[in-house]
């Protein structure tokens, strides 16, 4: 049944004009000052001023909501069986970035947390590996030493999490010290009050410097979706953050709800298509918080083939964040192993 | 004319599950039509699948925390109360019962003695602590105390007697802070079915007690084989089929209770209540 819409090869929406010169500011900046942001006239000619940012944001397409909502719900009805499932839960394993983001995590939880990330069911040796283990800054140690060599990121949330209300030089330390300590991706928030007020230089510069910041290290850029309220706001801050850098946006902090639903990860993914569409340049989406069963991950896999396409579904461009969605996966790779309806007991609790 | 234009249109009950304190349909929407002693027509029963078995053990496991957490004062409480509701509606469970061949008399007799043997259990409430439990009289330097607990979810195939043997299996479960799953008889579901409105409108949490209807050949293997079940009584199975269920049902190690089908009118005993116990021993220091 053909959908309308469907697929990365549909035309895109509108031309959006490519930031002009490189992407990313050089490496090796360790602070901007904060004096220059929000002045249009100190940004140098490779960098996009305050109007030209809201006059392209500002015009892009809204979004139809009804629409995104009805269309989400139908790509939710689809079911996923036998042989196909067997390997959409694999293939979700092996996208889950196992998160614990809890003021009382301690380096032993996170090491924990770690030997569930490399060999998630130690009965069943051909269980992917998780995509990344995703900590706190002061946590990333522990967890590059207990994941040393095993080939599962470390990605740890930076900049003042999950408000993300701090002085840019904090925020930049923030994230200098969890690639100090080993980090391979970084979780930044964006200042949502300043995309709210309408500054998205502001917003903008932030994800550059901390692009900037990053280097090798791959950058998600948490929207928190639950705090933007539209889902037009949803597309412009999509489209800000993948101008500015990211190599993934990401849905939630999973401090706020709502965190991922259906119709705002189908705008995520629009966007995302959209955006190669334009640019060439493919960016992942995570949706994260609330995504607690294997059947919330296969809806979303269902949306991530159907809006960006089948080649986004692969771990470098497309992610879960979630912690108790594992143990979830686990039970359903049993029941569909064994025909047996398996039970929290046979997985680790965390 | 006249009169056919007035005669009132009855409105016929519709029988779903009971699942997590809710009645929904089966989730494969299927139904079987269940017929009264003399084979004719009664009504369309919903024919529960596997997920809904699994549905309904997720219930369980959810409302297990909290009702186990009650005080047993509480718990009898509730009973208590299940069983008022049942005796207010002893009318409409004799009809029930009436459809399936009872005489008249035998299905009030059936009805009253269902009441009263629930009544029985809820008594044991709160006396189930002091019963099977004990400070056990130890030689060293230290004392212990067992205490019974609950062993979690119970997975119940009720036998085809329809309303006194469905009552002496499930009282007995749920009275010491046990869930059940249970799986209705399969040739006379309806009042399991009507059983459960009376447990929905008695204070008991929602998904202490699921009811299945359906055919026991789908549903008891895969509650036997359900690994988050942690027990099962199999009393309604007949012997020819229980080995392979018990056998699906080592696959965890659950308790186990089978004991062939009874004369359900005799005293129950305390032996269906202790089947789905554990007990629990502690030792404590004692100061010099």
């Amino acid at each position: 049944m053909p959908d309308r819409g469907r697929g990365c090869d549909a035309e895109p929406l509108f031309v959006f004009p490519v930031a002009r010169g490189p992407s990313a500011a050089a490496p090796g900046t360790d602070v901007v000052a904060p004096t220059s942001l929000g002045d249009a006239g100190t940004v140098s000619t490779e960098t996009r001023g305050q109007a030209e940012l809201r006059a392209l944001l500002r015009g892009l397409p809204g979004v139809d909501r009804v629409g995104a909502e009805a269309r989400a719900a139908r790509l939710a009805a689809r079911s996923v069986k036998a042989a196909a499932k067997a390997r959409a839960v694999d293939l979700a394993i092996s996208m889950v970035d196992l998160t614990t983001l809890e003021g009382a995590d301690t380096p032993g939880r996170v090491r924990a947390l770690c030997a569930k990330a490399l060999r998630p069911d130690p009965g069943q040796p051909d269980v992917p590996s998780v995509a990344a283990v995703c900590v706190y800054p002061d946590l990333v140690g522990a967890a590059a030493d207990a994941l040393a060599g095993g080939g599962v990121g470390v990605a740890s949330v930076a900049t003042a999490f999950p408000a993300g209300r701090a002085p840019l030089a904090a925020k930049l330390a923030d994230v200098g010290a969890a690639l100090a300590a080993g980090a391979t991706e970084i979780d930044m928030v964006i200042d949502r009050g300043a995309f709210l007020a309408g500054d998205y230089l502001k917003v903008h510069e932030e994800i550059r410097a901390v692009r900037a910041a990053c280097g090798a290290a791959h950058l998600k850029v948490i929207l928190e979706t639950g705090e933007l309220g539209t889902y037009d706001d949803v597309r412009r801050a999509a489209w800000l953050a993948m101008d500015a850098g990211a190599d993934f946006v990401k849905t939630s902090t999973g401090k706020v709800a709502p965190a991922a639903t259906p119709p705002v990860v189908l705008v995520l993914l629009e966007a995302v298509r959209d955006y190669r569409a334009a640019t060439g340049r493919a960016v992942g989406v995570k949706a994260a918080g609330g995504i607690r069963t294997t059947k919330d991950a296969l809806r979303y896999l269902v949306l991530a083939a159907e809006t960006a396409g089948r080649d986004w579904l692969t771990p470098d461009r497309f992610r879960f964040g979630a912690s108790a969605l594992l143990n979830d996966l686990l039970m359903q790779r049993r029941t569909l192993a064994t025909g047996v309806y398996s039970g929290p007991d046979r997985v680790a609790q965390d | 004319m006249a009169d056919e234009m007035t005669e009132r249109i009855p409105v016929r009950k519709t029988y779903k599950l009971f699942i997590g304190g809710a009645f929904p349909r089966s989730e494969s929407g299927r139904s079987y039509p269940v017929a009264d002693a003399d084979g004719a027509f009664l009504a369309n029963a919903a024919r529960a699948s596997r997920k809904d078995v699994r549905d309904a053990v997720v219930a369980a496991r959810k409302a297990f925390p909290g009702w186990s957490g009650r005080t047993a004062y509480n718990r009898g409480q509730i009973l208590y109360r299940i069983a008022e509701m049942l005796e207010g509606r002893r009318e409409q469970f004799a009809a029930e019962l009436r459809a399936t061949g009872l005489d008249g008399a035998a299905a009030r007799a059936e009805v009253d003695a269902a009441v009263d043997r629930w009544v029985w259990y809820a008594g044991w409430a709160d006396k189930l602590a002091a019963v099977f439990g004990d400070p056990a009289p130890v030689a060293g330097p230290f004392h212990t105390v067992s205490v019974p607990e609950p062993t979690g979810v119970v997975g119940i195939v009720a036998p085809d007697g329809p309303l006194l043997g469905l009552v002496s299996m499930l009282a007995p479960v749920v009275v010491s802070g046990n869930t059940a799953v249970v799986v209705a008889s399969e040739p006379a579901p309806l009042p399991a079915a009507a059983f459960a409105e009376v447990l929905a409108t008695s204070d008991l949490p929602g998904g202490v007690v699921n009811l299945l209807t359906g055919y026991r050949a789908e549903l008891a293997p895969r509650l036997a084989s359900h690994e988050d079940v942690n027990a099962l009584d199999l009393t309604g199975v007949p012997d020819a089929d229980a080995k392979p269920l018990a056998e699906a049902a080592a696959g965890n190690l659950k308790r186990l209770f089978s004991r062939p089908a009874d004369d359900w009118s005799r005293e129950p005993g305390t032996a269906r209540i202790r089947a789905f116990l554990e007990i629990k021993t502690v030792w404590h220091t004692v100061g010099a």
